[in-house]
């Protein structure tokens, strides 16, 4: 009776991992997928280029994680025999590092470690694959690894523009920013805001409120809350928990600016313009840097100058020409170097 | 600080301690049920994911907040059966078979959250509900009479389970199973048929807590809840295996919680102090939990799986 017991438990056990398994790497069967897909049609040509994301949340965060997997989808739309393989959802640095080794040991061509948290297990894993070449972010530092490219965004600039947006449209002179932890991208971006917002306005409070979490959408969710009591009609916030704020500012009427994804789709009525990342302009560089034999050791920044950085506007906003006006020649002064956003 | 006591600023962050302490008091009630027989799931956040993304999928669908809620209600049934048959009749170790449940429910909502809607899309929320009479009254009302209808669901369950525990003979055959179960079997009690039942409550009250978070914030992500489930469990021994106790380990959470955001957001906790503040709730919670939970003793039998004549 206990031996029958004990294997229906080993069985339970089993499934549970596997389960348990595929909700982590759900993107992986779809590579394998691709890859069959590609393999068939292009079986006389050329091997692919094979890319590897590794990154912190899911592949459709509308947030951190998305902006590289849709750069990395135009790369592949653009050079066409591209093999992409992602597994996302690692906040466990451990379990990425297993997975950027396992790329690096399939041999893909570039893996991308999407995260400023891998930088350490990149700095142990690299050397073991010189043929491989690794790019991370955000972040400035390559390690001074031969085959390690960094790469991050200058979030302060699109951050100012919208707070100069935020400044002109609000009419309560009070406008709430949603962050998670006060460190890399989301520092950048909330200063840059706060800054932007600040120089539009001299007068206006720019109430800011880091959760202390990335993932808690609750939590952003009453903190959207606390803003709208002090007096918020605009609202910004940055990272994947922000789908609970911008939950809040859709229901009380607050205006919102988005960043790292467009995130219209989210609140069509009151998302203003979201600041979107466009990995694939320096991914560009890294590749044709790759096929010249160079596997890393440049430092990559995306920018509204060289157009990593797009302020998309939401057609369906009106948003007031005088504003819209502002907004380019606040992106023309950041980018012509008349503007600082003191970052 | 001046800044904080206006009444906008009061009444907004009760009303914001209130909805966070909802998910957590639905489910701490429920595995109260469970624990006062003798059976600690540690599955409830898997339980609470699963109903999340039941919940926001069939709202997604049908645009009925209330098929949303009886599907969390339906996933915490069938979830609430699989912990009972793992833990009552496999005996399995409940420290461990739990934390199956967990990443099951983890892994699952999400896997099925990728494939069926992928980009995270808004849903409608709870309709709110103004309490006849009680809602004009000034301040008060606007802090606890102008909530969804679950908020008042939740809180209505508390005196409920009370009586249940307390006073009927259900609730007296999970007090005698959890304390001395080989006593109540020999008296005629059926151990497994009570288990069953309170670990199936447990169960159900998680997929509704899960899907009131989710329906309530009206969008779903992974792991949405963010180990809410754990600090239930927590709070069951905070509030010392007593409904009562329970609600004011959820309010005292969700009240910090909400002190802490309103405090951060009028600056009155500086920036550089962010972090540490975020840590507040847990910590104010774990010191009340040493200082009020040690006077009182757990269920004897609890995590001790019951075998006739052993």
């Amino acid at each position: 009776m206990r031996r029958r017991h004990t294997t229906w438990l080993a069985l339970f056990a089993a499934l549970m991992m596997v389960l348990a398994a595929c909700g982590d790497s759900t993107d992986d069967t779809t590579a394998t997928d691709d890859t069959e897909a590609s393999t068939e049609t292009t079986a006389a040509a050329a091997e692919p280029f094979r890319i590897a994301i590794v990154a912190p949340s899911a592949s459709n965060d509308l947030a951190f994680t998305q902006s590289i997997v849709d750069a990395v989808d135009v790369i592949k739309g653009e050079m066409g025999n591209v093999e992409v393989a992602v597994t996302d959802g690692t906040f466990v640095v451990e379990d990425a590092a297993a997975a950027i080794r396992g790329y690096a040991s399939e041999g893909y061509d570039l893996v991308i470690a999407h995260g400023s948290q891998y930088g350490g297990s990149l700095q142990e894993i690299a050397p073991d694959f010189p043929e491989v070449s690794f790019a991370w972010g955000t972040a400035a530092d390559t390690f001074g690894i031969a085959n390690v490219y960094s790469y991050e965004a200058a979030s302060d600039e699109g951050g100012y523009v919208m707070g100069v947006m935020a400044a002109a449209l609000s009419e309560s002179g009070t406008i709430g920013v949603v962050g998670p932890i006060e460190v890399g991208d989301a520092k950048l971006y909330v200063d840059g805001f706060a800054a932007g917002a600040v120089a539009q306005n001299p007068a206006a409070s720019v109430n800011i409120n880091y959760t202390g979490s990335f993932g808690d959408v609750a939590l952003a969710s009453e903190a959207a809350q606390a803003h709208a009591a002090a007096g918020a009609d605009v609202m910004s916030g940055t990272a994947q928990m922000v789908v609970g704020a911008v939950g809040v500012a859709d229901e009380q009427g607050i205006l919102w600016f988005g960043t790292q994804a467009n995130q219209t789709s989210l609140a069509p009525d009151i998302v203003v313009a979201s600041q979107v990342y466009h990995w694939e302009v320096i991914l560009r560089d890294i590749i044709s840097n790759l096929q010249s034999g160079k596997l890393g050791g440049e430092i990559y920044s995306i920018n509204l100058a060289n157009g990593g950085e797009v302020i998309e506007y939401n057609p369906a906003y009106a948003l007031p020409d005088d504003v819209k006006q502002l907004a380019e020649d606040t992106i023309a002064g950041i980018v012509d170097g008349s503007i600082s956003t003191g970052g | 600080m001046n800044e904080f006591f206006t009444q906008a600023i009061l009444i907004a962050t009760v009303a914001s301690g209130i909805r966070l302490a909802v998910p957590l008091l639905l489910a701490s009630l429920g595995e109260t049920f469970g624990q006062r027989s003798g059976v600690l799931n540690l599955g409830v956040d898997g339980i609470m994911l699963l109903g999340a993304f039941g919940g926001y999928y069939t709202v997604l669908k049908t645009d009925s907040v209330w098929l949303g809620l009886l599907t969390g209600i339906g996933i915490g049934i069938i979830l609430g059966l699989v912990s009972a048959v793992i833990s009552v009749t496999l005996k399995a170790e409940q420290g461990i078979s739990g934390i199956g449940i967990y990443l099951f429910g983890l892994g699952m909502s999400d896997l099925l959250f990728q494939k069926l809607v992928g980009t995270p899309r808004p849903v409608s929320s709870f309709p709110k509900l103004d309490i006849p009479g009680l809602s004009d009254i000034p301040i008060l009302g606007e802090m606890l009479f102008q909530h969804s209808m679950i908020v008042y669901v939740a809180f209505g369950l508390v005196p409920v389970s009370m009586y249940i525990i307390n006073r009927t003979t259900f609730g007296m055959n999970i007090r005698a199973v959890g304390e001395n179960p080989e006593a109540a079997d020999s008296l005629g009690v059926s151990v497994v048929r009570t288990r069953y039942l309170t670990v199936t409550i447990g169960g159900t009250l998680a997929g509704i807590a899960g899907a009131a978070l989710a329906i309530d914030l009206g969008i779903f992500q992974q792991n949405l809840t963010n180990a809410q489930g754990f600090i239930a469990i927590a709070l069951v021994y905070f509030g010392a295996w007593r409904p009562a106790g329970v609600m004011g380990g959820a309010l005292l959470y969700g009240f910090v919680n909400s002190l802490v955001l309103q405090f951060k957001t009028l600056g009155i906790i500086p920036r550089s102090w962010s972090d540490i503040a975020a840590m507040a709730p847990a910590i104010i919670t774990i010191l009340a939990l040493v200082l009020v939970a040690r006077r009182f003793r757990q269920p004897a039998a609890l995590t001790k799986p019951f075998t006739r004549g052993a």
